[in-house]
């Protein structure tokens, strides 16, 4: 892009390496280029914020309120009757929340063990086998998700898990992509350290736990925050595992609510705030790690 | 190589493969049991008769050759073939328009935010970001709201004098309406009774549907913040002295874009329209929380018809057989787009190289 520049911004984001940058003076051009790129960029902003704040805003309006003021961001009366019916109505909003967690934190403790343990072997350990292994790995890797929806419920149903937490966690807790990363991540570490604890005489598994591990935090929590958003946000497998109103997830749950009294501004508040309520702990993780997420993609791009 | 180190090394090596074996076994069984396994059985249950009673395996199920594909692709059969080929159709437009809109708009707004004085580019980037990370379900929510009749969407095209759709409920293909505006309401004789796979050429020629439209900003709202993300690590490697040696050659600001920029951005153009292909041909949620394939079938998609053939009409074996088909399609599209985009004379090893982050990040 063209190097415009005030000096005294140049050091605002040290991430960037923008040392080799040509350092041109701000003509009157540049500063109409640099305001003008503001302008659309804040523009462009305010078209992926508002869907939010209006999501927000309509779950504390009443349905009246919400069809004849859908762009307003302040409810002509404000009204809590949405959090009310989620949380003591008729809805099992609560139980939902709860399998949702359940699943959640098996997938995620299953994903980071089993992709780790996995990757390890794949990236350090020497077996026969390990080739085809791997050639396994990215084979499955690219066979989509969608295509298997009906083969899945097809081996859950054969193995008497349909309907259960096991039918609805058991198949998410390896993901092909989650040991790829590990896989990765091993190989990018030195073999000295390992080295180091072998002579000392630690086993193999050893090592693996109280070395290599403890070495490995940010590709474990690239894998932390890949598992629990993925599990959190998954709907597909849910959908073709269990039919039981009391194994609903979040997603499943708030998709049936959606389905009901569509076309209409029917119900949006409860809607929209059945819908907040469960992005919260995605947006918190989010924000927690929004440095980490950001270089998660980054990092496989330049991997 | 693994096994000729094995023998020479002897004991170490031995349980080297021993513990490799163990460490791999949960990923390996996990794996295999739910994403092999499947695939088998579903091969098998899209050649029997197989109606959700019972096991697949059962004696009484029965072998039926290819009548399940023969059912939902050759026209005599009516209605399964109908609705495969309207599926075809609503995500056939689906991908034409979302892969080419998210790729520029993430492209764009890479750029935008790699400015290296851009004040509050940490903000920008979450701003963009954040639809990516929340769940399907609750942005499709949003989306039926905004997109209402009344809703915000249609109050703002108010504002401006447009009299908006009532989105979601109208099935009228965008061609066909804009074609309308022009006084072409019906079918040229040469489209109408010709056509391909049960729906003849003036059905093809309709366009995404209205609802799908919308669908299709969903879409393209949700995704470009990930892809954003891989432009932006791109663009960081692009050198400064490459761009400012084109600089001094003269060249604008669009021809350093074009010509400096835009050529080292390709293997992650490369990976962008992978992962965008193969997403877009796998729209699911989306129907199944927004829309349930109304109006008037123009948004059910392959994905969405295997699950309701299945799950709903009990045709387990037309489900099976549309879930291989649609396997078909996204790797048959695949390699072309591979080929089609081939980087001529670059070394294998700098070739585009499957990426796993990602590909986790963008289900």
């Amino acid at each position: 892009m063209t190097a415009t520049t005030v000096s005294t911004q140049a050091t605002e984001d040290k991430s960037s390496s923008g040392a080799a940058q040509t350092r041109a003076p701000a003509g009157p051009r540049t500063v109409l280029t640099t305001s003008m790129t503001y302008a659309l960029l804040a523009l462009i902003a305010i078209i992926y914020i508002f869907p939010f704040l209006i999501q927000i805003a309509t779950s504390f309006k009443t349905d009246n309120d919400a069809a004849a003021n859908p762009v307003s961001l302040i409810p002509a009366n404000w009204t809590t009757a949405t959090y009310q019916t989620l949380f003591g109505g008729g809805l099992a909003f609560p139980t939902w929340a709860m399998n949702s967690v359940i699943v959640t934190v098996f997938v995620t403790i299953g994903r980071v063990l089993f992709c780790s343990m996995a990757g390890y072997a794949l990236a350090r350990l020497r077996f026969r086998g390990r080739g085809l292994l791997f050639a396994a790995l990215i084979a499955v890797m690219a066979v989509p998700a969608v295509v298997l929806l009906i083969p899945k419920f097809l081996v859950v149903n054969t193995l008497g898990i349909y309907d259960s937490y096991a039918g609805m966690i058991v198949p998410l807790l390896v993901d092909a992509a989650g040991v790829f990363i590990m896989k990765n991540f091993f190989e990018s570490i030195p073999m000295s350290v390992e080295e180091a604890a072998h002579i000392d005489g630690a086993g193999i598994f050893r090592t693996f736990w109280s070395v290599v591990l403890p070495m490995s935090r940010p590709a474990l929590i690239t894998l932390v925050i890949l598992a629990f958003q993925g599990s959190w946000n998954e709907l597909s497998h849910f959908v073709v595992s269990a039919q039981d109103p009391d194994l609903y997830t979040l997603t499943k749950g708030v998709a049936t609510l959606a389905a009901g009294g569509q076309g209409q501004a029917q119900q949006f508040p409860l809607k929209l705030g059945a819908a907040a309520l469960m992005t919260i702990p995605v947006a918190v993780m989010f924000f927690i790690f929004q440095r980490q997420i950001m270089n998660t993609a980054e990092g496989a791009e330049k991997g | 190589m693994s096994s000729r180190r094995s023998r020479d090394a002897g004991g170490i090596r031995g349980r080297e493969a021993a513990a490799g074996w163990l460490f791999t076994a949960p990923a390996l069984v996990i794996l295999g049991l739910f994403l092999a396994l499947p695939i088998l059985m579903a091969a098998w249950v899209s050649v029997s008769d197989w109606r959700g009673q019972g096991s697949p395996f059962s004696s009484s199920v029965g072998f039926v050759g290819a009548d399940n594909y023969r059912g939902i692709l050759s026209a005599e059969s009516g209605l399964p073939a109908r609705d495969f080929g309207t599926a075809l159709r609503n995500n056939f437009w689906y991908v034409v328009l979302v892969v080419p809109l998210q790729t520029i708009l993430s492209l764009f707004l890479a750029v935008l935010v790699n400015r290296k004085v851009l004040r509050g580019r940490g903000f920008f980037r979450t701003a963009f970001y954040f639809p990516s990370v929340t769940s399907s379900v609750a942005i499709v929510i949003v989306f039926l709201f905004l997109f209402s009749g009344s809703g915000a969407v249609n109050k703002s095209l108010s504002w401006l004098g447009v009299n908006g759709p009532n989105w979601f409920a109208d099935p009228r293909g965008v061609a066909h309406v804009v074609l309308g505006v022009f006084g072409i309401d019906g079918a040229p004789a040469l489209l109408s009774d010709n056509g391909f796979l049960s729906l003849s050429w003036w059905e093809w020629l309709a366009g995404p549907s209205v609802a799908m439209s919308a669908l299709i900003m969903l879409a393209v709202f949700t995704t470009s913040g990930t892809f954003m993300l891989l432009f932006i690590a791109a663009l960081q490697n692009v050198s400064g002295e490459v761009q400012e040696a084109a600089l001094l050659d003269g060249a604008s600001g669009w021809q350093r874009f074009r010509f400096v920029t835009l050529p080292l951005l390709r293997p992650t153009l490369f990976t962008v329209l992978t992962l965008g292909l193969i997403g877009t041909w796998q729209v699911f949620d989306q129907i199944f929380v927004g829309t349930q394939g109304g109006p008037a079938k123009t948004t059910i998609t392959p994905a969405y018809l295997s699950y309701t053939s299945s799950f709903l009409n009990n045709r387990w074996g037309q489900g099976a057989a549309i879930a291989f088909i649609l396997f078909a399609i996204i790797v048959v599209l695949t390699l072309i787009q591979r080929w089609v985009l081939r980087e001529r004379g670059v070394p294998k090893r700098k070739r585009y190289v499957p990426d796993a982050a990602v590909v986790g990040t963008t289900r």
